[in-house]
């Protein structure tokens, strides 16, 4: 699993095939939240991540240009950006509890009470879709809000583009239907 | 300090340091990349590795995906010996996935219409046209002014 994620690090590094790299990437994610038991996770990002937001990207490269133009600034800012938030990052993981540990702080404190009471409050076998509908059902409708203006947002950004361009070239697919 | 590098330490943590990596991959794209669609890319890789992180914190050694199982009926059969990983967290990002996917699709529209306006997704290139646009209406307002603006 973790030798998976890295050979994803080292590949989309590479400058080409970017938008295919980044399905592959997304592909691979799925894979390891299956291993770690977000099968729920799994299914969404492989159909969202892997699937929608690679379709988006392509309408993208048709409209607009295929190439990178390689001429940029030296990368030594960025670099130093990176290294010293990274440093920051690994500083704070020090204090994480271990990988898997049950006694870890996320393991106990309002978990155990969810798996317990869902089956007589909910009476759902998936418990994700148990909290995700039910106890936490006033985030996903915020969720679906955020997609909604997400959707206008692109409506609005778009619609004007077939109209000015002549031809009748296909207009980019609308909104997330996720 | 030194002494609490263990072994057991060290393999306990490699995942966060793994997604530590990707994160950092991602937002290198980010900010040293001028083309635009390389740059919703790195947001996308920085963004399932924050994803990553959240579902690891979530998962508990020997456990099983937060499902019960049922009997033929689809009557739920509770089996106390089974340990269950953290739903929470897989709640959390399944939200964060779709909420991602919808500011990928509006930073995409908006490349779309800047290529429309500009006819470049480079950041130097869109950089070049403001500064030319900003001289030439310096100069405008100054000939207006009747001196040198």
């Amino acid at each position: 699993m973790l030798v998976v994620t890295a050979l994803a690090v080292v590949r989309t590094r590479s400058l080409f095939a970017v938008v295919m790299l980044s399905g592959v990437f997304s592909l691979l994610s799925a894979l390891l939240f299956v291993t770690m038991d977000a099968v729920d996770v799994a299914f969404t990002e492989a159909a969202v991540g892997a699937g929608i937001s690679t379709v988006l990207l392509l309408g993208t490269l048709a409209l607009t240009s295929r190439y990178e133009r390689t001429a940029r600034q030296s990368p030594l800012v960025p670099v130093a950006v990176v290294l010293v938030t990274g440093a920051a990052l690994f500083y704070g993981t020090l204090d994480m509890p271990n990988f898997g540990d049950p006694a870890a702080p996320a393991s106990n404190h309002v978990y155990p009470d969810y798996i317990a009471r869902s089956v007589d409050q909910i009476d759902v076998p998936n418990i994700v879709t148990a909290i995700l509908a039910s106890y936490r059902g006033f985030d996903t409708l915020g969720e679906v809000a955020v997609v909604f203006t997400a959707g206008v947002g692109v409506l609005l950004l778009i619609s004007g583009l077939r109209r000015r361009r002549k031809g009748g070239s296909k207009a980019k697919q609308e909104g997330p239907r996720a | 300090m030194l002494e609490e590098f263990t072994w057991e330490f060290i393999v306990g943590h490699m995942n966060y340091w793994l997604f530590i990596v990707l994160m950092m991959t991602g937002l290198y794209v980010v900010v040293a990349r001028g083309n635009l669609v390389k740059k919703i890319v790195g947001l996308n890789i920085f963004q399932v590795s924050v994803f990553m992180l959240y579902i690891s914190i979530g998962k508990i050694t020997g456990g099983t995906a937060p499902i019960f199982s049922t009997n033929l009926q689809g009557k739920i059969k509770l089996d106390p010996e089974i340990v269950y990983s953290n739903p929470l967290p897989h709640v959390l990002i399944l939200t964060a996935i779709v909420v991602g996917v919808a500011t990928t699709s509006l930073g995409l529209a908006l490349i779309v219409r800047i290529r429309e306006e500009y006819g470049t997704i480079e950041e130097q290139g869109i950089l070049t046209i403001e500064r030319d646009m900003v001289h030439e209406e310096e100069r405008v307002h100054g000939e207006a002014m009747g001196g040198r603006g």
